[in-house]
């Protein structure tokens, strides 16, 4: 039977240099003994990486093992169980050999190895979270310098303080704990055994923190049970904010009963100066107040789910009036019509037809975003015809307001709101039809459509037609003025 | 009025923002101050510094910068009409009061919200200074997270989320009906425009430009908002849907939901009840579903509206929906896996990552951290068949708690 000594520091650093060496020593995981040096530092000189028994095997390749795994190993081997410098290396000489799965937890010691990880990381996790600094900078010191003292259930102390050095670089700081203390001096960390087993003094400050922790709390929901899972009463003694937490308990209940029983009071007289009003909306809404009065729109259930209503864009009287769908997510994100992907294509389109979007006014038939959620995304839902129906009474409005000579209908929602028929919109495309009113209406395609075409050429066929319509709709509208 | 203290302003704005459940520090950007030149540091997990006796986590230091506030929200602790003690912290006292309690580990950084004075603007003007200051001034690399006002001016909110790490507007109330009959002067069109905004400036902070440019900064780690739970009629269904809707639109990092609770200095219009813990609990296992577990928020809610308070909603939803059940272990997809009561997302990626190597037994399924007791109506295996189990008719009754004799008081 080997033995072998670990130092107190840089116990793991150490073993995984033991550990290369024993390998290459075929030396079974049974015949060591691993101990963490108490025996002072004579010991460990004694005592060099392997040993002096089996010479290194030159047949045996180096022992490597992927960085996650030894990252989970070493990150195990803080724990207190004595036994987890014989497991480590038992399972890394099997998982090494292939004789077992990193992370098959059906293997009892390597289930054994990650529960123990857990523990670790966990009370890692806990260190970080439950030290608490006390202020002992010198009266004429350059640098802050807080001290803290902690008790850990693991060996974490080397592993945890790295975190401190992160966050606290502009301090110096001691943790001291009952083995190991860490002591972080103009940006240098070092550890070395504790000398003094008491905490710091107490400062100024904690009287703030402990009038914090007592104001935030809600005695009207009062939970213990969820307190105490998360902070166990094991780190109490050293939470300055503990103290208070008896008290807080027993005192909830009739807290919590006295707001119920207290009577609602009346409002202080200057209340209702201070109250700020909101403007009313006029009745009657012209193409100028249209966006507030479609903001409040709520005819239909789609208002109360968009973010805004999107209205019409375009010059008071152009000739030409293009009626999309509705708004999309970039749309109804913006305020403003085709500003999304289908807007890109009509845009595309616009300009190989030679149509100058600023000069004609762009609107769409239904002027708030209906959509599905699906996780983080809203999938585009095409509107009911009764939404369409009582969308008509604002595209009417901008219809009356700007008079223009030609209509477009681009895709089957437009269509059915200025013709009443959205269906067959392919052979319809590129005809004049005319509104129930008597107004020339041209059918197209709308840019979304070309966009869910499933092959390339068919969307370039589709935007070919679309720039025809487009084109077509320019002369028409040319020769009516 | 004499001059508070410190000590008695902190007491009274710490009261007055415990209301709100956001406690999240996590993620944004990556930030340590090992260069020597800074304080704190971002980026990683979020860590919990203490918790309450109300199971509430505390990782921030939450404060209101005031709790003067114009505005008359029923709900509200702080609305104009309440009589309880008001204050205002300066600048610097936020200020100070971060630095030192970070300093100390209390805390992983600040949550400033604020009542509304004077103006929105006004208001958001001083919280972004103090954003600004700690950032400057102090060099303070920690988590910010202010709560912003849904009216204030755009190059004010460009500025916070410049400075903070995380941006959030409260949507308060599920309902735009509940909101316009309980917060007068907040309008549920200002709130979702205002989130639209945070969602297109985040965007654009992420694009690069032509140039290579990077744009500047803009709230790394996101959105998140709070919805006030049992304060008005709106259902569960209701509640899932408008916070489905939210996540989809605006692309939220979180929706908390927080059961309405008894207030100080209480109004008229809303009677005290004891906050529906449950109802908020049921909730959040629900909105867990909807963002880890791939269900849509009409499949959750059954047709009453209202989760069972009894049973988990997943459990519910199993139950509810026996024919898709029990799944084979071994053959089941990674979505029906999920759907399984007592696997959970870890749970069912080690299953899928043992199922590469060999055929899953019953026994195998307690070290890969499933809740069998759960799962044990649902699944068939090697090693476990459900047999008449998945079609008993009390299912139910063997996981709800033994009925309880209600307290009359």
């Amino acid at each position: 039977m080997r033995v072998i000594r670990l130092p107190l520091i840089g116990t793991v650093a150490a073993w995984r240099g033991h550990v290369r060496q024993l390998a290459r020593r075929s030396v079974p995981p049974e015949a060591v003994l691993w101990q963490v040096g108490e025996g002072g530092a004579d010991l460990f000189a004694a005592d060099p990486p392997g040993g002096d028994g089996p010479v290194p095997d030159p047949s045996v390749p180096p022992l490597t093992l992927p960085r996650e795994v030894i990252g989970a190993i070493e990150t195990a081997l803080c724990h207190s169980d004595p036994q987890r410098f014989a497991r480590a290396y038992a399972l890394a000489l099997r998982l090494f050999g292939k004789a077992l799965r990193w992370g098959d937890r059906s293997d009892a010691p390597l289930r054994r190895l990650l529960d123990q990880e857990k523990a670790v990381r966990r009370d890692i996790h806990k260190m970080h979270a439950f030290v608490r600094f006390r202020d002992v900078t010198p009266p004429d010191a350059t640098r802050r310098a807080f001290a803290a003292w902690f008790e850990p259930e693991h060996a974490i102390v080397e592993a945890a303080a790295p975190f401190f050095a992160r966050r606290f670089g502009d301090m110096d700081w001691v943790i001291a704990t009952p083995s190991l203390t860490a002591r972080f001096e103009d940006g240098l960390l070092t550890f070395a055994p504790t000398a003094h087993h008491a905490p710091p003094p107490e400062d100024a400050t904690e009287k703030l923190w402990c009038t914090y922790f007592a104001s935030i709390f809600n005695p009207a929901r009062l939970m213990v049970s969820a307190m105490t899972s998360e902070m166990p009463k094991k780190y109490w003694k050293n939470l300055p904010e503990a103290a208070l937490i008896p008290d807080m308990i027993r005192a909830a209940p009739a807290r919590a009963r006295g707001m119920q029983e207290a009577m609602p009071t009346l409002e202080l007289a200057h209340v209702a100066r201070l109250r700020p009003q909101r403007p009313a909306l006029t009745a009657d809404v012209g193409l100028e107040d249209l966006k507030p009065a479609l903001d409040a729109c709520r005819r239909c259930p789609i208002g109360a789910c968009a973010t805004q209503g999107v209205p019409g864009e375009g010059p008071r009287h152009a000739p030409l009036m293009i009626v999309g769908e509705q708004p999309g997510d970039a749309e109804d994100l913006a305020g403003r019509p085709f500003v999304g992907p289908a807007g890109q294509v009509f845009d595309r389109c616009a300009t190989a037809a030679g149509l100058d979007r600023a000069k004609v006014y762009v609107t769409n038939a239904v002027k708030h975003f209906k959509f599905q959620p699906r996780g983080k995304r809203r999938l585009h839902e095409r509107p009911t015809q009764d939404e369409i129906s009582l969308c008509r009474w604002w595209l009417d409005l901008e219809r009356q307001a700007v008079k223009p000579g030609l209509l477009v209908a681009m895709g089957a929602t437009a269509a059915a709101a200025l013709t009443g028929d959205g269906t067959r919109l392919t052979s319809r495309r590129g005809r004049l039809e005319t509104t129930a009113d008597g107004s020339p209406v041209l059918i197209t395609l709308h840019p979304s459509y070309c966009l869910r075409l499933p092959d390339r050429a068919a969307q370039v066929r589709a935007e070919t037609q679309l720039t025809d319509d487009l084109r077509l709709a320019l002369q028409i509208a040319a020769g009516s003025r | 009025m004499a001059q508070r203290t410190l000590q008695d302003k902190l007491a009274i704005l710490a009261d007055a923002a415990k209301y709100d459940a956001s406690c999240a520090s996590s993620g944004g950007e990556k930030r340590n101050s090992g260069d020597g030149k800074g304080l704190g540091s971002s980026g990683g997990a979020g860590i919990c510094h203490a918790y309450a006796p109300d199971g509430r986590c505390i990782s921030l230091l939450k404060i209101l910068m005031t709790n003067f506030c114009i505005y008359d929200c029923v709900y509200c602790v702080n609305r104009v009409s309440s009589h309880v003690q008001r204050a205002r912290f300066t600048v610097d006292e936020v200020v100070q009061l971060t630095v030192e309690f970070y300093r100390r580990n209390y805390i992983e950084g600040l949550f400033l919200s604020s009542g509304i004075i004077r103006s929105p603007d006004d208001t958001m003007a001083d919280m972004v200074r103090i954003a600004q200051t700690l950032r400057e001034r102090e060099n303070f690399r920690g988590y910010i997270h202010l709560k912003t006002i849904p009216d204030a001016a755009p190059e004010l909110i460009e500025a916070a989320g410049k400075w903070a790490d995380r941006l959030s507007i409260n949507v308060e109330l599920p309902t735009e009906a509940a909101l316009t009959a309980l917060a007068p002067e907040k309008s549920a069109q200002t709130i979702r425009r205002a989130m639209a905004d945070v969602r297109s400036r985040r965007e654009a902070a992420r694009d690069v430009s032509h140039g290579g440019k990077k744009a500047s900064r803009f709230a790394p780690a996101g959105q998140s908002t709070q919805m006030i739970v049992g304060a008005d009629s709106a259902t569960d269904g209701q509640i899932l849907g408008t916070a489905s809707q939210l996540y989809g639109a605006y692309r939220l990092g979180r929706v908390y939901y927080s059961a309405f609770s008894p207030i100080p200095d209480s109004s008229r219009l809303l009677p005290l009840i004891r906050p529906p813990l449950m109802r908020e609990h049921r909730l959040y296992q629900a909105d867990w579903m909807m963002r880890f577990y791939g269900f849509t928020h009409d499949e959750i809610a059954p047709k009453s509206g209202m989760l069972d308070l009894a049973i988990d909603p997943k459990l519910a939803w199993a139950i509810a929906n026996r024919q898709s059940f029990p799944v084979d272990v071994n053959k089941a997809p990674r979505e029906m896996l999920l759907r399984v009561p007592g696997f959970g997302p870890r749970s069912v990626d080690r299953m899928l990552a043992a199922r590469k190597h060999r055929s899953l037994r019953y026994e195998d399924l307690i070290p890969l951290g499933c809740v069998l007791r759960h799962a044990q109506p649902f699944i068939s295996l090697p090693g476990w068949s459900p047999r008449a189990l998945t079609d008993d008719e009390n299912l139910r009754a063997r996981f709800a708690p033994p009925p309880e004799q209600l307290s009359l008081f």
